[in-house]
């Protein structure tokens, strides 16, 4: 095939096809155009402030690392004014995250920015090592996707900063579209399509400057660039859900490269359809609140649990039904015929009010949370429950001439594998 | 050594992987070899055949479907021929020439 010239400067050979719109590009233009997108959506969406003072969530991976380096990039063309930072988690995995976090330090260095980590360790007393040594690999990656997020704000809180950015790209955000709506998760699927989401479990903004970037065209970048960055797959997360919706991504892009924005552009416009008392925002700002200790998805992992229940789901429909904005918007709304059936159940057809989200302070560890005890700590405490395993068994070794108390004692150790 | 590599009718090329795709290859990024110069019909080699070559002759890991899938690369991986996009360059009908760098990076692990 004879080479094709770059379709904006004509002069240079292309060597990218861009998915969205086929465009065939030369490495430059591709930089700079990539580069001019990124800096479109952070200016259409107001992301920053002058002056803010900005910590970018890096793991060293390549999302962080482009979403650094394009920040450095654009900070310093178009003055900006931010002061970037970079703000690392530890979760304590052996194996995995000691050898991204070299890469992270290495970034420190090359994108001149302050690096902060925060360990699990320090922050819960409790490693992702020895949690899985206790719970298992099955279902750690809900004490993950847990401790992250406060550990995240925590971070930010150290440094006193306000606004963290994450790497989250276009092919995570539909893939999590996906997922909730397989789930059928309203509250989250209008979370994790908005690009800013402010809290008020913290005071601490989360944005993804770069939701409408191809993941394809962010390898690309870190390639072209000669970006230093680190792959790694978690050695405890299966990915099972996740990894199904990923895939169904990446075929539906094989076919059809320009999928991956109309997943996106359609979970945003299903979120608008869910009324804000069930996605517990504002309808029609940008901020979206977020519950305290539930991420827009937790880049990657492969958590499937948290979801709303069968009597959660019925209210969400009911207040679906109710909301006139919704109707407004929507073209058909169907709902289950029992709902109007008047031999239907009492306590199904009363119209129970949504619990509205209070903010106050966790009883144990004082973060702010939505419930007495913050998901953190209740999480910890069921850790922690289990941890004197080692003077059970003494116990038993003391007093073995009981049978009672060893039948007891059998009884016990197998609390520590159980998984819920 | 290129040389002799072409009388003995092999294509002198480098193949690379990243992305976590090169736990699959010895857990090595870049790797020199010969290819055949013809495929198992006699057709001057192409991508599609260096593909059916790597996972015969260089593959170390067991997961050959986070390589390939339904006879193809598998989708989420970018295949880069010198630097090039393979949709600019025919995608597998590519044939492959002399000293050809072939790049396989995946974007389907953790980042």
């Amino acid at each position: 095939m004879p080479p094709t010239p770059c379709a904006l400067c004509n002069a240079s050979r292309a060597l990218i096809i861009r998915p969205k719109n086929h465009q065939k590009l030369c490495k430059a233009c591709f930089i700079s155009l990539f580069e001019t997108e990124i800096h479109n959506t952070i200016t259409a969406n107001s992301l920053f402030s002058p002056g803010e003072r900005v910590a970018i969530g890096a793991s060293g991976g390549k999302d962080s690392t482009v979403l650094a380096s394009v920040l450095k990039t654009l900070n310093e063309r178009y003055n900006y004014g931010l002061k970037l930072m970079l703000l690392s988690i530890d979760e304590g995995i052996k194996g995995y995250r000691d050898d991204s976090l070299q890469t992270v330090k290495r970034n420190a260095v090359q994108y001149e920015m302050p690096l902060e980590i925060v360990g699990y360790d320090e922050l819960y007393g409790w490693t992702m090592d020895q949690v899985v040594s206790q719970i298992g690999k099955k279902g750690n990656c809900t004490y993950c996707g847990v401790f992250r997020r406060q550990a995240l704000d925590r971070g930010a809180a150290r440094l006193g900063i306000k606004h963290v950015v994450t790497g989250h790209n276009a092919d995570d955000v539909a893939e999590t579209v996906m997922m909730n709506l397989l789930r059928g998760d309203l509250p989250r699927l209008a979370r994790a399509t908005s690009i800013v989401t402010a809290s008020a479990a913290s005071e601490i903004k989360r944005s993804k400057p770069l939701k409408y970037a191809y993941e394809k065209e962010i390898v690309l970048y870190a390639h072209h660039k000669g970006l230093d960055y680190f792959t790694t797959e978690c050695i405890y997360s299966p990915e099972a859900f996740r990894g199904s919706a990923r895939t169904l991504i990446k075929s539906l892009e094989r076919v059809r490269p320009s999928a991956i924005l109309d997943v996106v552009r359609s979970g945003e416009d299903m979120a608008r359809l869910v009324p804000a008392e069930v996605s517990g925002g504002h309808r029609g700002g940008k901020d979206v609140i977020v519950n305290e200790g539930e991420a827009e998805g937790d880049g990657g992992c492969g958590s499937a649990n948290g979801r709303a229940s069968g009597g959660e789901m019925a209210d969400m429909e009911k207040q679906l039904l109710e909301n006139d904005g919704a109707r407004d918007n929507e073209t058909e709304i169907t709902v289950n015929g029992h709902k109007h059936d008047p031999n239907c159940n009492k306590s199904n057809r009363m119209p129970k009010k949504l619990r509205k989200q209070q903010m106050g302070k966790c009883a144990r560890c004082g973060y702010l949370s939505s419930q007495d005890i913050c998901k953190a700590c209740m999480l910890l405490e069921g850790l922690n429950k289990n941890r004197p395993k080692t003077q059970i068994q003494v116990s038993v070794e003391e007093e073995d001439s009981s049978p009672t108390l060893t039948r007891r004692m059998e009884g016990l150790t197998v609390i520590p594998g159980h998984q819920t | 050594m290129d040389t002799k590599a072409d009388d003995e009718g092999n294509l002198p090329i480098v193949v690379e992987f990243t992305g976590g795709l090169e736990l699959l290859f010895s857990n090595q990024r870049k790797h020199q070899i010969a290819l055949p110069s013809t495929d198992e019909n006699g057709r001057s080699a192409n991508l599609a055949f260096l593909v059916r070559y790597l996972c015969q002759s260089l593959m170390t890991g067991r997961r050959k479907d986070m390589f390939v899938t339904d006879g193809t690369v598998r989708p989420g991986i970018l295949v880069l021929v010198n630097d090039a996009d393979w949709e600019l360059e025919g995608e597998d009908q590519y044939e492959l020439k002399r000293n050809d760098n072939i790049l396989f990076v995946s974007t389907l692990h953790g980042g």
